[in-house]
């Protein structure tokens, strides 16, 4: 195959575009701008530890049942571990949102990446809100009970449907993970490949302003 | 200028770096959350207030099961006026000219006569009274049906719900074909049988959610868990636990007027769809927050951002 042939060839175009915007040093670099050093920082990494407890909980639950945990103390003992983990997810996630508000992250065209961070959040929602749905308890009854109201009084009712038990598990444990998974990996990936945003003033100087 | 902050701060770092191990750092984060995690989780639990059955409703309020299920056969329960996309009987919420339930149509049918009381019955084998009524029921026509229903439902309703206390009247079977159903409950027949609808395999819930909630027993249960709407349940959790706290702001607006009212019009009584348009408005525009003029300016006229970047400051004297 000649040299001309493998330009011209979609997956050698994606390999080099790949390696220019995501090369692996950019991927796992082991030094970080001297600005990275605050405790805002870690909630990032922490709502993808949290993620990583819910997924790892949750597949033990997929496996042995919506029902298990009502009978079985392991059960119970490993949806506490997916409920707890949703919780610290959700307050590490929001920190994570709140303090990339106030560090303006969407400056140096890293809008795809807030984007991306907020669509992983309502994702996260509406991920979560099935998982209430799906208890199989008092709680999952009327919270589909309540909200199909709300779902229904604009027509999305008619197809999401949430007192469909098994239209609800099927969201929970195969669509929507793999919307926020693909959703956060994007994100991730976006943060390795733009670099951490700098501080609000760091080129102030550079660019004939006040310090 | 803009531009070329832009491109600066766009552009790969070249000041002052320091060693980070990203990898130790996740591990780190992925112990600490997991320690965290089993420890709440030991500690306290989950969760897990029993289903509701309609055994459960049947045996421990029998008059508000009967009363349901006299509403259900009249088609006067909340379920049998409700409109899409269980059926056509009333137009649903609107926003302004927009009925965009109706719109959507009747894509999860439900006909409250047969789907929660008759069809059920069937399933069983009825004493004589019952078998009797059902015979008698489904050899009528539907105006005669109705008629039946509707009489007993009002002087049932005129009766506070005391069947004893209802006078005579022109009722057909209704009486026996609601005791009938009563009776299913109480021996536990029922909740199978309006899942299945005669059928093996099924995973919708719908119909059992729909009749259990035309009832005041699970509307009470909920009241005495704090779960009511009016009362921020949308984020609660029964017992003491954690809810969705992340629905906070999608329960906030049931709590003020116009939306908390659902007598008052156009809002009130349409609360549900003008709380979705809200709720949807306001993540589109968290998604796109940083093209929002005013909101995207805020980090840089209230500096937080100098606490998160304090050391930096200090050390290039910013």
């Amino acid at each position: 195959m000649s040299i001309m042939q493998e330009k011209e060839m979609w997956t050698s175009k994606l390999r080099k575009s790949w390696q220019k915007t995501l090369p692996v040093e950019k991927l796992l670099p082991d030094t970080q701008p001297a600005y990275v050093a605050s405790w805002i920082y870690l909630f990032g990494v922490a709502t993808l530890a949290s993620l990583g407890v819910i997924i790892a909980s949750g597949i033990v639950l997929a496996f042995e049942g919506a029902s298990w945990y009502h009978y079985s103390n392991v059960g119970h003992f490993i949806n506490s571990m997916h409920f707890w983990s949703v919780q610290f997810f959700f307050v590490f996630m929001v920190v994570h949102l709140w303090g990339k508000f106030w560090m303006a992250a969407w400056r140096g065209r890293r809008l795809l990446t807030w984007i991306t961070g907020a669509v992983a959040f309502v994702a996260s929602i509406a991920t979560a809100f099935t998982g209430y749905l799906i208890q199989t308890n008092f709680d999952s009854q009327w919270i589909s009970y309540e909200a199909k109201d709300g779902f229904n009084s604009v027509g999305i009712g008619s197809r999401f449907n949430v007192t469909n038990f098994g239209q609800m598990i099927l969201l929970h444990v195969a669509f929507l993970p793999i919307v926020l998974g693909v959703i956060t990996m994007i994100h991730v990936l976006m943060v390795r490949a733009k670099g951490v945003v700098p501080p609000i003033d760091a080129f102030n100087a550079e660019l004939g302003e006040r310090k | 200028m803009n531009d070329r902050r832009s491109e600066l701060e766009a552009a790969p770092w070249s000041g002052r770096t320091r060693r980070y191990d990203l990898i130790k750092e996740g591990v780190a984060a992925l112990v600490v959350v997991t320690i965290a995690t089993v420890a709440l989780s030991t500690l306290f639990g989950s969760p897990d207030d029993k289903q509701i059955t309609f055994k459960e409703w049947a045996v421990a309020a029998p008059a508000d099961f009967y009363a349901t299920t006299v509403q259900e056969l009249a088609g006067s329960s909340g379920t049998g006026g409700y409109g899409a996309p269980y059926n056509t009987a009333s137009d649903g919420v609107n926003l302004g000219p927009l009925h965009l339930a109706k719109l959507m149509g009747v894509t999860h049918p439900v006909d409250t006569v047969n789907d929660f009381v008759i069809t059920p019955l069937t399933t069983v084998v009825n004493s004589g009274p019952v078998a009797d009524a059902l015979k008698q029921w489904q050899s009528s026509d539907s105006k005669t049906q109705a008629a039946w229903a509707t009489n007993y439902d009002n002087a049932l309703t005129k009766a506070n719900q005391d069947a004893t206390k209802v006078p005579s009247g022109n009722y057909g079977p209704v009486p026996q074909l609601s005791g009938g159903l009563l009776s299913m409950a109480q021996a536990g027949s029922l909740d199978g049988a309006l899942l299945s609808q005669g059928n093996y395999f099924q995973s919708d819930n719908t119909k059992q959610t729909l009749f259990m909630g035309d009832g005041s027993y699970f509307n009470d249960q909920s009241t005495a868990s704090n779960l009511q709407g009016s009362t921020w349940g949308m984020m609660n959790e029964t017992g003491r636990y954690p809810g969705q706290a992340w629905l906070w702001l999608y329960s906030f607006w049931y709590q003020i007027p116009p939306f908390n009212n659902g007598d008052s019009h156009p809002f009130g009584a349409n609360a549900d769809a003008w709380i979705m348009v809200i709720m949807g408005a306001l993540s589109l525009g968290l998604i796109i927050m940083p093209l929002i003029p005013g909101v995207r300016s805020l980090p840089y006229k209230i500096k937080i951002h100098r606490l998160v970047w304090k050391n930096y400051y200090q050390e290039e004297n910013l």
